[in-house]
């Protein structure tokens, strides 16, 4: 039973594949399905470029099997702003200089994303925290920690940027 | 760094994963894997089969009955930390959650699978000692009731069986007005602790400690009960004093070494921060103690 | 012509398609047909090859070949690699074979390549691979490298010293024997690494038809990547194709070439379909280099009012098993010492030393802060020991504007003579020190003693040769659809290339700078290139844009006067269009006058008028462009954990005219990260075997979101003469002084007990154990 068949919906279309159990969440989304803007970075949970929403939940996708998130829905970086445009979020790591290299960029949208959600108006302690599960050796986090502040103010505001 | 091969399985009930694990050679438990697929993913554990209990209804719930809280083993620990009545009834567990990984390690993360991976600076084998737990193990032959003081064999050893997997955790619940305390030290946010202490505290008339609980994490090879501590501590009218004196009985815990933290490191540690959370749990319980360096 | 786009905070092109997730690092790329490697690496320190069985690992299906030293076409079997950077102080040239031959001398060093149909079932096969050692002793610290009766690091050198060699100046013995005062420091800097999160990668094709090998690479040096692999494989430079696509951070790591970077295109050749390797981050903290391990045991000289009379002392330096950068990396160090103070007399002797790990290039800073940190602690010694302010002690021996150019007396490692050739240091230290609110800290101080809290204030300044040579190129071209498109050899592992050339062209040319198409380190696009290191490209790369920029605006303007039959003063060029200023202002676009350059088949061309629109140059720096700065820091220690918590960053940063302050400013602040981690938390440990202790993100801490605060940065600007944009580079100035500010402020925050720190990282456990030794606890926690 080293292949089985999985059914994923990710970002809105459900898949269905046979895989290997072994396949991981990570390697399924960028190398069956073509979504790599989801990246690794380490393979063992720490640096969070991985990081997807399994049911609206952050999860390091190389720490899960395809098998795993059968009947599942996850959501990658891909899916934040589909039709083409930039998300609030997204714009706000423009304007605030949230990125460099751009690796550990979405595992960091995903993280804020869900942050966002569940507290619409955070401390920056809060978002440093909520931070700490992704790794950043670029930017030394000041242009992210600022781009979520941002972002939040813009959302709770209503406005789209 | 890819896993070696292995087949997956997904039961829905208990008995089916009971019966899986009975009858699978080279088995183990898929509960959140933050522990052990990173472990697979460098292949310091090759399986040949997981069994993920992700979809077992039956080890997931929270209930409050005849003075326990239990809780399911899979329980995710972000779900304990958002609980209501884990918070009401044992709000040491819900304070010592905040300590663990980060919020992706959490939302996936279960209780059961921290207990039966027993990384001596884990969080919650700690307050699970300090409750003096009662951890049911189920298998084909039933469930049996196992004390925490039992559970726990050395270094990442428990005492499950091959052929059996963490059901149900219960925590005796402390009379409503006690005191909780969690402080641990670690590098980083969310880094494993090199040293953890977890105290509880129930304080009667006259600031008499009723009730005394103090466990370690991350300085033995598995979480201690200081149970020199505990002694001074009971019977006592409680005060900053006799919270220093308990604490310094941290100090002769033997303490484990590696490239993280030497042994008296550790130590040094362990006296620290269990004044701490002795000092929190004090205050907590309505003793006027003042804030501690 | 005003500045529209120079010093402007333009938000970087590169962003929207990263945000998006359609960025394209190597293992985005998708060729048919690819297939996958795995290396086989040596787990042993030091070990005789004895024999290589490949037959379990061959058995495995999608397994398609297992490629050890002898399956390598010559040169690159039995040829070592070619060391880049010559040295004369160098005994024996020492780098290693592409797979290993006869002998591992490093854990992880590559010894044969599986080749499979995916990364899974090369791993597998890797796994079944039976390698034959004989283990050999490994040498782990280098002091204990150059004791007698050392094991050899390699067994047919007789010596583990590569090279040794001094850099000195002034009459040092007479320095010493005048002087009031004289402190002496031991200072042990640890190995860590530059820990971009993409690791290394690799994906070779061949194309039978063209006979052309394009490679993409995680790498900061096409252009030197593809000389080496042309010497490796033996191949004319021209069938070689470099790409650097997006790339994850570099930091240094990625500048070096790698045996992977040759062995994965042979295999392509070799079995006639695409290879990838993405290297996975447990080979990343086996093999990619690292930095530091360094021993210093210096001495300062200084008279009775704290003015520097001389610096003496020596350094050991860890290289590891190779050199394949040569001695520049202590190089660098022993000539950043005396920094930006008078310093009479000097003198460093550096002995460089072989050892069984893995080599030691440069990362961030390169060997910069290893000075600074010894150079800043000297002279907080002296402060504390003459009971002056650290500020004032260094505001004494500051060099002055007025003293630009200074000439310090030593040779750089670009080959010139060490000349300072403009900075303002008093200035910056000043500027920090306003903006840190330096003087009000001492009641900051005491306020929190108070409440029990230790508070402390560091400084921290240096000076640091970046801009450096050879060359870097830019090509400017205006098209046919009326885009420019300009090529360089500069690449882009995050430092905005695309965005601060645009900047950059788009303002000499007269264009939009979303009209500009830009192609980054492809060796394809432009024929000549060096890469990113030692904070090169905003000079060099900046300086070929301004002056292909120039040419080609000129180009323009004397074509569209020729169309317009208007004078070429009366042109103006402005996004994308020549606008005559004369008469009903007529105009050509771009787009027009390039087919006009393009002539007419047959007919020559008019007098005077050359063909296209374009121009390359390659702009050559003459030395080095000095930045300065000044970091100061302020700390709170849990004098109880000995956990540290980094509480306020500030930062006063001259890196000449900046291009994008946007940019700068993040370059600054990712240089404090790494700087932070090299104070406080990045250590790569070895056992007395070698063995690397620290081999994941769980046991290797690198700084998070809650460890870095973001730092107050101010810009002095001292105009870099020495170049026509008068900017200097701004990759590293983050972190040079970072570790020395901050262990300086840990101190100033513990003073009451007196405790003295020379190392880093400087651990908790080890704040712990001096305020133990120095009876803190007995005052602070009765047992």
């Amino acid at each position: 039973m080293s292949k089985q068949p999985t059914r994923v919906t990710v970002n809105g279309k459900a898949h269905a594949r046979i895989v290997e159990s072994r396949l991981t969440l990570a390697d399924f989304l960028r190398h069956e399905l073509g979504l790599t803007g989801t990246h690794l970075g380490c393979e063992h949970g720490v640096c969070g470029a991985c990081t997807v929403l399994v049911d609206g939940r952050t999860t390091r996708s190389c720490l899960m099997f395809a098998v795993q998130a059968n009947g599942s829905e996850v959501t990658t970086v891909e899916g934040l702003a589909p039709d083409g445009e930039l998300s609030v979020l997204q714009q706000a790591f423009i304007d605030n200089h949230g990125l460099q290299c751009g690796f550990c960029t979405p595992g960091m949208l995903i993280t804020l994303t869900e942050l966002l959600r569940d507290t619409p108006e955070p401390s920056e302690q809060e978002v440093r925290e909520a931070l700490t599960g992704n790794l950043c050796r670029c930017t030394g986090y000041a242009g992210i920690v600022a781009a979520a502040l941002d972002a939040a103010q813009r959302l709770r505001n209503g406005s789209g940027g | 760094m890819k896993p070696a091969p292995f087949d997956y399985h997904a039961p829905r009930q208990l008995q089916e994963a009971a019966d899986l694990l009975a009858r699978l050679p080279n088995a183990k438990i898929l509960a959140g894997g933050q522990s052990l697929v990173p472990m697979m993913n460098f292949r310091y554990v090759m399986v040949d089969h997981l069994v993920d209990l992700g979809g077992v209804e039956d080890l997931r719930g929270i209930a409050v009955a005849d003075g326990m809280l239990r809780i399911g083993a899979m329980m995710r620990q972000r779900d304990l930390e958002m609980s209501a009545d884990v918070a009401r009834y044992c709000p040491l567990v819900t304070e010592a959650l905040h300590h663990v990984g980060h919020r992706q390690t959490r939302n996936r993360g279960t209780i059961g699978g921290s207990l039966a991976h027993a990384d001596p600076a884990a969080e919650l084998p700690a307050v699970c000692a300090a409750y003096d737990a009662v951890i049911h193990l189920a298998s084909t032959r039933g469930i049996r009731a196992v004390p925490f003081r039992k559970f726990t064999a050395g270094f990442m050893a428990t005492v499950l069986k091959p052929d059996e997997m963490i059901a149900a955790i219960d925590l005796p619940i402390w009379r409503q007005g006690h005191g909780h305390g969690f402080h641990e030290f670690a590098r980083r946010h969310g880094d494993f602790a090199l040293a953890g202490a977890a105290a509880l505290l129930d304080v009667g008339a006259g600031n008499i400690v009723r009730q005394a609980a103090l466990a370690l994490c991350g300085v033995a090879t598995s979480p201690i009960r200081v149970e020199a501590a505990e002694a001074r501590l009971i019977g006592q009218p409680l005060d900053a004093a006799l919270i220093r004196s308990a604490a310094a009985a941290a100090w002769l815990v033997e303490p484990i070494s590696d490239i993280h933290a030497g042994g008296e490191y550790r130590r040094h540690l362990a006296q620290v921060l269990s004044m701490r959370a002795l000092t929190d749990a004090a205050r907590r319980a309505g003793v006027d103690v003042p804030v501690v360096m | 012509m005003g500045a529209k786009h120079f010093g402007a905070r333009v938000k970087r092109l590169e962003d929207p398609a990263l945000l998006a997730g359609r960025g394209r690092f190597v293992d985005d790329i998708k060729l048919p047909g690819a297939l996958h490697a795995c290396f086989v690496r040596s787990p042993y320190a030091h070990a005789r090859l004895q024999s290589i069985d490949i037959k379990a690992a061959m058995v495995l299906p999608g397994v398609h070949a297992v490629i050890a030293t002898d399956d390598l076409p010559e040169p690159m079997r039995s040829q070592p690699m070619p060391m880049l950077l010559p040295n004369p102080s160098i005994a024996a040239a020492c780098t290693q074979h592409v797979l290993a031959r006869g002998e591992v001398s490093y854990v992880g060093q590559p010894v044969a390549v599986v080749i499979a149909d995916t990364r899974y079932i090369a791993e597998d096969a890797a796994a079944a691979v039976v390698v034959h050692y004989d283990v050999l002793n490994a040498v782990s610290d280098c002091r204990d490298a150059i004791a007698a009766g050392a094991p050899r690091v390699h067994a047919d050198l007789d010596s583990n010293v590569l090279s040794t060699f001094r850099l000195a100046y002034g009459d040092i013995d007479a320095a010493f024997a005048g002087a009031a005062y004289v402190f002496e420091e031991e200072i042990w800097q640890h190995r860590g690494g530059g820990m971009a999160i993409e690791t290394r990668a690799v994906l070779a094709s061949h194309d039978a038809a063209s006979d052309v090998l394009t490679v993409w690479s995680g790498t900061q040096t096409p252009h030197i990547g593809r000389r080496m692999m042309a010497d490796l494989l033996g191949r004319e430079l021209e069938s070689i194709r470099v790409i650097a696509p997006d790339v994850g951070g570099g930091f240094g790591p990625k500048a070096i070439f790698y045996p992977e970077e040759a062995v994965i295109p042979a295999a392509a050749l070799k079995l006639g379909r695409p290879v990838k390797w993405i290297e996975d981050r447990r080979e990343h903290f086996l093999c990619a280099t690292q930095e530091r391990d360094q021993y210093w045991d210096v001495a300062i000289a200084v008279d009775a009012d704290a003015k520097i009379l001389g610096v003496r002392g020596r350094l050991v330096h860890d290289s590891g098993a190779f050199a394949p950068w040569g001695v520049i990396l202590p190089y660098i160090a022993a000539a950043t010492v005396p920094g930006p103070y008078v310093v009479w007399a000097y003198q460093l002797d550096t002995t460089v030393v072989l050892t069984n790990k893995v080599p030691t290039t440069p990362v961030r800073g390169a060997g910069r802060p290893q000075a600074v940190f010894a150079m800043e602690r000297l002279s907080d010694r002296v402060a504390a020991e003459l009971q002056l302010d650290r500020a004032e002690m260094r505001r004494r021996n500051f060099i002055q504007p007025e003293q630009m150019p200074y000439e310090v007396g030593l040779i750089f490692r670009d080959g010139k003579p060490l000349v300072y050739d403009s900075g303002d240091y008093p200035k910056g230290q000043e500027t920090a020190l306003a903006q840190a609110e330096y003087q009000s800290f001492r009641e900051r101080q005491r306020a929190a003693l108070d409440q029990g809290r230790f508070i402390g204030i560091g400084l921290g300044n240096y000076v640091e040769g970046t801009g450096l040579g050879p060359f870097e190129g830019v090509t400017v071209r205006v098209l046919p659809s009326g885009k420019v498109a300009v090529a360089t050899g500069a690449t882009n592992q995050g430092q905005g290339t695309r965005t601060t050339l645009s900047q950059i062209v788009a303002e000499q040319v007269g264009c939009r700078i979303e009209d500009i198409v830009m192609t980054i380190g492809d060796t394809g696009a432009i024929a000549q290139g060096v890469g990113a290191f030692a904070s090169r490209q905003a000079v060099n790369a900046g300086c070929s844009a301004l002056i292909a920029g120039q040419t080609v605006r000129t180009q323009l303007i004397a074509l569209a006067a020729r169309a317009l039959g208007v004078n070429e003063s009366d042109i103006d060029l402005e996004d994308g269009q020549a606008v005559s200023g004369a008469g009903n202002k007529p105009s050509i676009g771009f787009g027009e006058l390039a087919r006009l350059a393009q002539g007419i088949p047959g007919v020559s061309l008019p007098a005077g008028q050359a063909a296209g629109l374009e121009h390359t140059a390659y702009y050559a720096p003459s030395q080095a462009a000095y930045c300065s700065g000044t970091h100061v820091v302020e700390v709170e220690v849990d004098a109880m954990t000995g956990g540290v918590k980094v509480l306020r960053y500030t930062v006063a940063h001259d890196s000449g005219r900046v291009i994008n302050p946007l940019i700068v400013d993040g370059q600054v602040q990712g240089g404090v990260a790494h700087g932070i981690g090299n104070a406080l938390l990045e250590w790569m440990q070895y056992d007395d075997n070698a063995q690397p202790l620290t081999t994941s993100f769980a046991d290797y801490l690198l700084p998070m979101a809650t460890d870095v605060p973001t730092c107050n940065i101010s810009h002095v600007e001292t105009v870099n003469p020495l170049n026509p944009l008068g900017v200097k580079g701004a990759g590293e100035g983050g972190t040079i002084p970072a570790a020395a500010a901050i262990i300086g402020a840990i101190e100033d925050a513990l003073s009451p007990f007196g405790v003295h720190f020379a190392e880093t990282p400087l651990t908790p456990e080890r704040i712990v154990a001096a305020l133990r030794a120095a009876g803190a606890y007995e005052r602070l926690f009765v047992a």
